[in-house]
């Protein structure tokens, strides 16, 4: 009986606490960088594509919403041709992410893609790609690999030393 | 009183009840949202006061379905009912001085009367729909409704005793000195109790508890026909509230203000705390409902009958 009332004006002093809800389209809520949102995919510093066709993210993908072919430039850089994520099968899972060698796709902290028309929500390269590094400034795959490519030896990438020709070591 | 104000207070009681059942849809979904830190519906019209009307758009083109299983000329008129009742039983109380439909003598038993009436809505609702959650609920009802209406009946006959009259009018005028919720405090809780489960509104909605019998004797109604047992309902803890007013907190007497405002500003706070009722309490065990009536509640009101006949025929 008096636990009954008790309950009573507790939930009445209720009235004068501050309320939960956030207030959403007015108040935006405050989301951690580390968001799995809308995926991207970025470019190096120096403004080229950092994705380089290898089917990892596709590969993945537990629900197969990412569509990609492979192409190479005269110099040796392989890029996608096209690049296809469909985000009506997308479950924002972060695999694609875990997996690129290359920090080309990522997922970022926005959130608000609700369209009307569900062929809407295909997102093609021109779509996904972004002017900028995001999570990894500074980072070049080209640069650090010790891959030729156009413009750059074999040994000529950071922190590689010169190659070296094991014949010559013979006596 | 003329023809056209007689028509006048008809109409305008019967549509402010019914505006009042619909706003109080609104403030019991603001209320709780308050006493649970959350905000309700705020956003059609000013502080959402308009969600009601599209609620009501909304129910009113939503398809209304009649199982094939279902009793059907039963079916559909079992909702009719309850409305009807309760809003029957508006007729007789006194808002104003001069603001009441009819002028009855035995204005508490018309009242009790027609909350009875209410049951065989609910429990034809149950019977018609063919269904074992809405037989339960129904079966419930019944149970729970003719109960607490005894008591509901004993614990107003102490202010029937104190007023000497049946006549809402003169209860409220017997009251100029002293409200009789000072006199007829156990009168009251009891009343406020089976006001609750007459009404069937949580914490005793045992017969639409959504947890056990997914709604209980409204599980397959839809649309419109829905609608009218929320209406009821609402329409009902409206009733409840301005009978407690009436009977216990001197209807429309109170210093300042006009009389019609009184008794509103009355009503609506014991609205509000219905309301807070609902947001606090769980419901209790079917079993321990109609324990607690029969074995607690009605020696109670005999009790409370039994002692104020003693003082006024001791005073007398």
């Amino acid at each position: 009986m008096w636990s009954h009332v008790r309950t009573i004006a507790l939930v009445f002093l209720h009235m004068f606490r501050k309320r939960e809800t956030v207030l959403y389209p007015e108040v935006r809520p405050d989301i951690p960088p580390r968001w799995r949102g809308r995926i991207i995919l970025s470019r190096d510093p120096d403004g080229g594509e950092r994705c380089v066709a290898c089917y990892l993210c596709a590969a993945a993908c537990p629900v197969s919403c990412i569509t990609l072919q492979a192409a190479e430039d005269g110099q040796g850089r392989r890029y996608p041709a096209f690049f296809r994520i469909n985000f009506s099968r997308c479950i924002f899972c972060g695999f694609c992410e875990e997996a690129c060698p290359t920090y080309a796709i990522q997922l970022t902290p926005d959130f608000e893609m609700g369209e009307y028309d569900r062929q809407n929500l295909v997102y093609e390269k021109e779509d996904l790609l972004i002017s900028g590094p995001g999570k990894h400034p500074g980072y070049n795959f080209y640069r650090v690999a010790g891959l030729a490519v156009g413009g750059k030896g074999k040994g000529e990438a950071e922190g590689e030393a010169p190659p070296v020709d094991v014949k010559s070591l013979l006596p | 009183m003329g023809e056209l104000q007689i028509l006048t207070v008809i109409f305008g009681v019967a549509l402010a009840a019914l505006v009042v059942a619909a706003l109080n849809i609104w403030l019991e979904r603001r209320l709780l949202a308050l006493w649970q830190d959350r905000y309700g519906p705020n956003r059609v019209g000013p502080f959402g006061l308009l969600q009601v009307l599209a609620d009501m758009i909304k129910i009113i083109t939503k398809e209304d379905w009649v199982p094939p299983f279902a009793d059907r000329p039963v079916f559909v008129a079992a909702p009719g009912i309850v409305v009807v009742t309760v809003l029957t039983a508006y007729a007789v109380i006194p808002f104003a001085p001069g603001i009441e439909v009819v002028r009855l003598d035995t204005g508490v038993l018309f009242f009790l009367a027609m909350s009875s009436l209410g049951v065989y809505s609910v429990v034809l609702a149950g019977w018609a729909s063919d269904s074992k959650y809405a037989l339960i609920g129904g079966l419930r009802a019944v149970a729970q409704m003719l109960g607490y209406e005894v008591y509901m009946g004993l614990s107003v006959m102490g202010v029937v005793m104190l007023a000497g009259s049946f006549n809402l009018r003169e209860i409220v005028e017997a009251q100029k000195g002293l409200w009789f919720c000072f006199p007829q405090v156990l009168g009251l809780v009891i009343f406020v109790i089976a006001g609750v489960a007459e009404m069937h509104r949580l914490p005793f909605d045992l017969p639409e508890a959504e947890s056990e019998l997914v709604a209980g004797y409204h599980s397959e109604y839809s649309a419109m026909k829905f609608g009218m047992f929320f209406l009821g309902e609402y329409l009902g803890i409206t009733l409840i509230s301005a009978m407690i007013t009436t009977l216990f907190f001197g209807g429309w007497l109170g210093p300042w203000l006009p009389p019609l405002l009184w008794f509103a500003l009355k009503t609506f706070l014991i609205i509000v705390f219905f309301i807070l009722l609902r947001a606090s309490l769980p419901r209790p065990r079917y079993d321990q409902l109609m324990a607690w009536g029969w074995k607690l509640i009605l020696p109670l009101a005999l009790v409370n009958i039994l002692v104020t006949g003693g003082i006024l025929l001791a005073w007398r």
